[in-house]
């Protein structure tokens, strides 16, 4: 829908940006209502239930960090399905990559300790949690390309695999006998945390997810290499007839989507979980797919779809605390929302006064 | 061209329906905003009742209506919510991530909690520690005797219950009734708790047959529906008949058993509407007791921080931190017997379940003869061999 926004206002037709958010719009609204009915029907006041949600998601600075919080990580892993998704490949190794690159980064952070300035390591942890998530979705790529293996059931599989792997980690080799809460890896030295933003209890990985969704725009939709992929996509047997190297342009969007949800499992592990264990993996990368789809594998929205779930999710306390309602309501709350903006994907080009 | 028009909307009916739309969010907002005093409100409840409601906090890894751990949480939430004065506040389906720390706080800042239960195990480190730095006038409250002095926040306090002697009980009525002499344990992970439990429950059932023995299959996880119900088969398979579990929630191995035909003994909560007719008994945590407890020291204004609440509550069968669950309809009348016995003797405390001569199951000596670990003992804490007649490795 940002694409649009944005041709619309180089172009010709103020019609077609009204129309870009006029729809999406329109869907939310939609989606507020149907939810209303079901509120109802399981007996809360919907009218109590949207201000709850408008209060707990973006009412007060508060709630504002609240889900800002809860967007930070989806933003990265969102690209790891938006940047292949331009070639035409549906990857949904989103959650693999992410424990890929947090395992990776704690490896890294936990070996060089504080032999370096702590500004080195968190860059040393970055770059080997990016190079980590980047090489284990190219894997899916490079089974795509060389093999012809389906991309999704590869991706999906390497998730199970990063999986396992992180579990014989923390219970083998890197475990820390130390802390008994469940088995897990050693601390990272406090010094080589990431900090929050000035004035928020929001970490940084805020910013890390911004700057590299503007950064997956401007390369997609400004550079060659942003061309060459999209034109692939469109037609893979087109491109190749005009010479692009399609192997090539398949491994690097790959590693590029899967080093952005490794960088989001860096900052979890650098910013919140300070460890390596289970907790990792928290549906972050599962999430992503479904902001990544929302957005219309655009990067620019995927800024505001995760912020719009990580609003959604930041109320889900409330409807259960305030409203008595079961703590599915929430999901039900975010399936409704998802339907009806993919819905109205439909809906662009049908209404004439647009044009 | 003709075929895209979606349908045949006229510019004056796109802004009619566009101003109606708009005229509902507003009036949905104001709504919202002004006619239902919502009750989390912090205006309305904060003030005005902040001098005779203490408010309590409840947080959940998982569903309140598990058959396990969680469920086991929140019905002795629901008994804490009954004594006056408690304003009772509950989340389900939290995960251990950066989630819970959002949700502790949203339950201090806008629900006026000053006590918090954050019931999982893995919520203690780091989140409850964080949390209970930031706000040090807020109680933290959390299952499984974590609690460290002088290393941890004053505001902080731990409670955890010696739930193998429950366990113990249940071996006794699964030695009564097994045929075979061979019961199947479905276990997460080998961590001291879960071998405590295989162990304490072993030796209730060595106590009437000696020659028993227990199979352990570890799944690897707290919540693997799939792989619980593969090794709950598997263990039916070779002949075993009474099949107990440490997992997170034992709905399936339980339902499993009993499509099998074979005898089940629960775990955390009662299972026993799951398998009317080959459920035995159970361990279950007692917290009700413990949490309408705490609620009257709550309202009568004692706390963590003034030294009026012990940091770490500790207690079995004696003091009502766990309980075995009502007996299935199979158990025989001389199974019950033995069974209230065992209860009977450890209450009293005569009866010691870990106490030589004990050897673990690769014949090496854990306790000579008249040597005991009695319940308190953290050599317990530390547990890491299973007992003679267990067959399993602790390596998983």
């Amino acid at each position: 829908m940002v694409s649009r926004l944005t041709q619309g206002l180089q172009g010709e037709n103020w019609r077609k940006s009204l129309e870009a958010i006029a729809l999406p719009g329109a869907a939310l609204l939609v989606a507020l209502m149907i939810f209303g009915i079901f509120c109802a029907f399981a007996g809360a006041n919907p009218f109590g239930v949207y201000g709850s949600i408008y209060r707990a998601a973006f009412g007060s600075w508060s709630a504002w960090q609240n889900t800002l919080i809860r967007a930070a990580p989806l933003m990265l892993t969102a690209l790891c399905t938006a940047l292949p998704a331009r070639l035409g490949l549906v990857i949904i190794g989103n959650e693999g990559a992410l424990v890929m690159g947090g395992i990776a980064a704690i490896a890294t952070g936990l070996s060089l300790g504080t032999a370096l300035p702590s500004l080195l390591v968190q860059m040393a942890m970055a770059l080997a949690g990016m190079a980590a998530g980047g090489l284990w979705i190219m894997l899916a790529g490079a089974l795509r390309h060389y093999r012809g293996v389906n991309e999704t059931i590869s991706s999906l599989l390497l998730n199970y695999i990063a999986i396992a792997l992180l579990n014989h980690l923390v219970d083998g080799p890197m475990r820390d006998r130390e802390f008994v809460t469940k088995p897990s890896s050693a601390e990272l030295d406090p010094t080589n945390l990431l900090g929050t933003l000035p004035g928020s209890r929001i970490h940084v990985g805020l910013i890390f997810g911004i700057i590299i969704c503007v950064i997956a725009y401007i390369l997609i939709q400004r550079t060659t290499f942003g061309f060459a992929a999209r034109t692939a996509g469109g037609n893979i047997r087109a491109a190749r007839i005009a010479g692009l190297p399609v192997g090539q342009l398949t491994l690097a969007t790959c590693f590029l989507g899967g080093s952005a949800a490794g960088l989001a499992g860096m900052v979890e592990v650098a910013a919140v979980q300070k460890r390596i264990n289970e907790s990792l993996v928290s549906n972050y990368g599962y999430a992503g797919i479904l902001v990544a789809f929302v957005s219309r594998h655009n990067s620019l929205a995927t800024i505001l779809v995760s912020v719009l779930l990580g609003g959604i999710l930041a109320s889900g306390g409330i409807l259960q605390r305030s409203h008595d309602l079961p703590d599915a309501t929430v999901l039900v709350f975010q399936g409704i929302v998802f339907l009806c903006v993919l819905f109205s994907d439909s809906l662009y080009g049908r209404f004439s006064w647009f044009r | 061209m003709r075929d895209r028009k979606f349908v045949p909307l006229t510019r004056r009916q796109i802004i009619r329906g566009l101003l109606a739309t708009s005229a509902f969010g507003i009036t949905t907002k104001l709504a919202g905003c002004g006619s239902s005093p919502s009750p989390n409100s912090p205006a309305t409840d904060g003030s005005a009742n902040a001098a005779e409601e203490v408010v309590v906090g409840f947080i959940y890894v998982g569903p309140k209506d598990d058959f396990g751990y969680n469920q086991a949480h929140a019905e002795g939430a629901a008994a804490m919510a009954q004594v006056p004065g408690i304003k009772l506040v509950e989340e389900a389906s939290v995960p251990e991530t950066a989630a819970v720390l959002e949700t502790m706080r949203s339950m201090i800042e806008i629900d006026g909690a000053k006590v918090l239960f954050p019931t999982s195990f893995g919520y203690f480190d780091p989140y409850i520690l964080e949390m209970a730095q930031e706000f040090p006038d807020v109680q933290f409250f959390h299952a499984g005797g974590l609690y460290q002095a002088g290393v941890h926040p004053d505001n902080v306090g731990s409670y955890f219950s010696y739930i193998g002697e429950a366990q113990y009980v249940a071996g006794v009525v699964a030695g009564h009734m097994t045929q075979t002499g061979q019961l199947g344990f479905v276990a997460a992970k080998p961590i001291p708790q879960v071998l405590q439990n295989i162990n304490s429950f072993t030796l209730g059932a060595k106590s009437i047959k000696p020659d028993i023995t227990t199979q352990v299959i570890f799944t690897g996880d707290w919540a693997l529906p799939v792989k619980e119900a593969e090794a709950t088969n598997s263990l039916a398979d070779q002949g075993i008949d009474v099949i107990n579990c440490h997992v997170d929630s034992p709905k399936v191995v339980i339902e499993t058993a009993e499509r099998r035909g074979v005898y089940s003994s629960g775990y955390h909560a009662n299972q026993g509407p799951l398998a009317p007719n080959g459920f035995l008994t159970g361990a279950e945590w007692d917290w009700i007791s413990i949490y309408t407890g705490l609620a009257e020291q709550f309202v009568a204004g004692k706390t963590l921080m003034a030294g009026d609440i012990d940091h770490i509550l500790r207690g079995g069968l004696a003091e009502q931190f766990c309980k075995i669950s009502p007996y299935g309809s199979a158990v025989t009348a001389a199974a019950k017997a033995d069974a209230e016995a065992a209860r009977e003797a450890l209450i009293s405390g005569e009866l010691v379940i870990y106490k030589g001569e004990l050897r673990d199951n690769n014949g090496n000596v854990i306790l000579a003869d008249g040597e005991q670990y009695e319940q308190t003992n953290v050599e317990l804490e530390k547990m890491n061999w299973f007992i003679e007649g267990v067959k399993g490795s602790i390596d998983g």
